[in-house]
């Protein structure tokens, strides 16, 4: 399948039928991905998903039990940390403390051998990047976290890697350091054109930063896309539940074909969806989801070509938005819409009755 | 009532708990500027007589020269060996782990005397001759434990992605030793070398069985202890071994705080 993101179409890191085994426990399992040149990738999943343990093993900080990993179109098999064109930026920093922020920075260049103006201006230019020219001769006790975080960024940037490895790297941070952050980093990367990949347990960091995602649950990826397509059109439940709400409704096969599923359900009625990759038909039922802000209210007059009536059971207010409970006579569990609330929804009573609006388009099938 | 009975009695309680320890460690200084040779109270009036016999005394002179030695080798092997120990211990799972820490850690608890004895029977049996070298050895047993103990809490507060950062950055694992786990690990070391140094420097009962012709300070000492005359010149000796024990113990722990301060790392000490 042709890559929609891909930046220049050329394999960086191709990760083939990797598992790591600990003892009994399996971290990962047969995992296989291509992460392209000068892509934003990022390895999201719950805590002890495998994620970390993937990144570690192409640094090269831990080895596979089976499968391979070649970095620009070399094996890494046996290749030990310090011979791999990756650098990394990991979450506790791991800034030197006996160094100030120069020598932090230099500490790599200093293998090279480089002349001392040459290492001198390599140091600058990082530090620049990074906007942190003026803090050189800080020692790292006199950082704060985003400092530090800016630091090891430098650090590793410095050596012109051809893949930079991010662990968790704005867990560290308050909100909104982490946001601004998040942009600066995406930024960076546009202007570097290196090969980011980010470990996060966030989705929405992975969602705001990366040129594609894959979602990982139990030593295995779940699913490789955009943000856009992981997000509305995740293949699996899990999926769909990890990223965000989602309303799941039950629905019988009415009719399929290999690239499209007729689904049948009460409440939204038939529906044709695309056929998720990996789909069996099953007993005839599949589960059909959708984004409680692809819920729309219908005020008054409104009139929808696809609409479904039901009864508003609780509210609840978060600022810019309103969450409203809401149960649907033919389904088993009530719906939950969001709603912004510059028309009044947060002004809806719990006990009225509404519509609601949806576009079929939104409606997805999901796989178990 | 109780808090009222307690505030009053329990700092009284310290107060003389810490003179009955001390009082007579102070008596040392005390007498050795004393005129007299007799330790008793009234003081006779005060004299610098016992410290200045002190330096034309060769064979005492000669012991210090010994304990220096030994103190110096027994406190670099201990931390070499400590620091692999260390490193060992906080790094790695590996079977036998636990017996051998114990292993380590028995010369604590075990009663010197038998160390020395079994250390003695042992040297003999292989016909190793007594020097300085067979106290260093029973010195770098005894001092490994307090060695560990300093070096261990060193090694533990240090976060293994240091090196890993290092590995990552190109470094090989010798130079990663050399330039970022020594150095962050300094503070630790000197406070095994100085601890392991203070307790060569005074320890009897494996230097009287191993040393041998060649005395250290604490067997000098114990022979000149027969010498009713020779007393106040080694209340003098004692005094500048206690003094220096202090100072280097002092300048350890200083050296320790100031350097995890800087360094953000908890270092680990026996005074912590």
């Amino acid at each position: 399948m042709p890559d929609p993101n891909a930046q220049t179409g050329k394999a960086m890191i191709e990760i083939s039928g990797v598992t790591r085994k600990f003892g009994a426990f399996t971290a990962l399992d047969r995992v296989s991905a291509t992460i392209n040149e000068g892509e934003f990738f990022s390895l999201l999943g719950p805590s002890g998903c495998g994620k970390t343990t993937l990144l570690r093993l192409i640094a090269g900080f831990d080895q596979p039990t089976e499968g391979g990993i070649t970095i620009d179109g070399q094996p890494m098999e046996g290749m030990p940390a310090n011979r791999r064109p990756t650098n990394m930026v990991f979450q506790s920093y791991a800034i030197f403390p006996h160094m100030n922020v120069q020598e932090n920075v230099a500490y790599g260049l200093k293998r090279m051998r480089l002349d001392k103006a040459e290492e001198k201006r390599r140091v600058e230019e990082a530090l620049t990047q990074v906007e942190l020219g003026h803090l050189g001769k800080r020692r790292a006790n006199e950082l704060s976290g985003g400092q530090r975080q800016r630091v090891a960024l430098a650090r590793a940037l410095v050596m012109r890697p051809k893949v930079l490895l991010l662990d968790e790297p704005l867990s560290a941070l308050d909100k909104k350091l982490r946001e601004q952050m998040q942009v600066e980093l995406r930024h960076l990367q546009k202007q570097v054109g290196i090969t980011f990949i980010l470990v996060t347990h966030d989705q929405y960091e992975a969602l705001a930063m990366s040129d594609r995602i894959a979602v990982m649950f139990d030593g295995q990826i779940a699913q490789v896309a955009t943000p856009k397509d992981i997000y509305q059109r995740p293949v699996t439940r899990q999926v769909a539940d990890f990223l965000g709400g989602m309303n799941f409704v039950s629905a019988e096969v009415a009719a399929e074909n290999g690239t499209s599923l007729t689904l049948k359900t009460r409440g939204f009625g038939q529906v044709k969806t695309e056929r998720p990759e990996g789909f069996v038909v099953n007993g005839g039922t599949a589960t059909l989801g959708i984004r409680p802000e692809r819920l729309r209210v219908l005020w008054d007059d409104d009139r929808s070509e696809n609409e479904i009536a039901g009864r508003v059971v609780d509210r609840h207010y978060f600022g810019e938005i309103t969450h409203l409970i809401v149960e649907i006579p033919d389904l088993e569990t009530p719906l939950s819409v969001i709603e912004t609330n510059d028309f009044g929804a947060d002004d809806i009573p719990v006990g009225s009755q509404i519509r609601l609006a949806f576009d079929p388009d939104a409606l997805v099938a999901l796989r178990d | 009532m109780m808090k009222a009975l307690t505030r009053g009695w329990l700092p009284g309680y310290a107060i003389l708990y810490i003179a009955f320890l001390y009082l007579p460690v102070m008596l040392l200084p005390i007498f050795s500027v004393n005129s007299s040779p007799i330790p008793v109270f009234p003081l006779k009036g005060f004299s610098m007589k016992w410290y200045e016999s002190l330096w034309g005394n060769d064979i005492m002179l000669n012991a210090a020269r010994n304990t220096l030695v030994v103190g110096t080798a027994s406190a670099l092997v201990a931390t070499i060996l400590g620091i692999c120990a260390a490193r060992a211990i906080t790094r790695y799972r590996f079977t036998g782990k636990r017996p051998m820490s114990g292993v380590i850690m028995a010369p604590l608890v075990l009663p010197e005397i038998i160390i020395a004895i079994s250390l003695l029977l042992v040297l003999l049996q292989f016909g190793l001759g007594l020097s300085l070298m067979t106290v260093i050895v029973g010195h770098v047993l005894i001092c490994l434990p307090y060695s560990i103990t300093v070096l261990v809490s060193g090694f533990e507060g240090f976060d293994p992605s240091f090196e890993e950062a290092s590995a990552d950055l190109g470094e090989t694992t010798f130079g990663t030793i050399r330039r970022v786990t020594l150095p962050m690990m300094m503070p630790a070391i000197v406070s095994s070398l100085l601890v392991s140094f203070t307790i060569s420097l005074d320890e009897f009962m494996v230097a009287f069985f191993l040393s041998g012709r060649e005395p250290t300070l604490p067997i000098y000492i114990w022979g000149q202890l027969r010498f009713a005359a020779k007393l106040p010149a080694v209340l003098a000796l004692g005094t500048i071994m206690l003094v220096g024990s202090l100072v280097l113990l002092t300048v350890a722990e200083m050296y320790r705080r100031r350097a995890a301060r800087k360094t953000l790392t908890e270092a680990g000490g026996l005074f912590a």
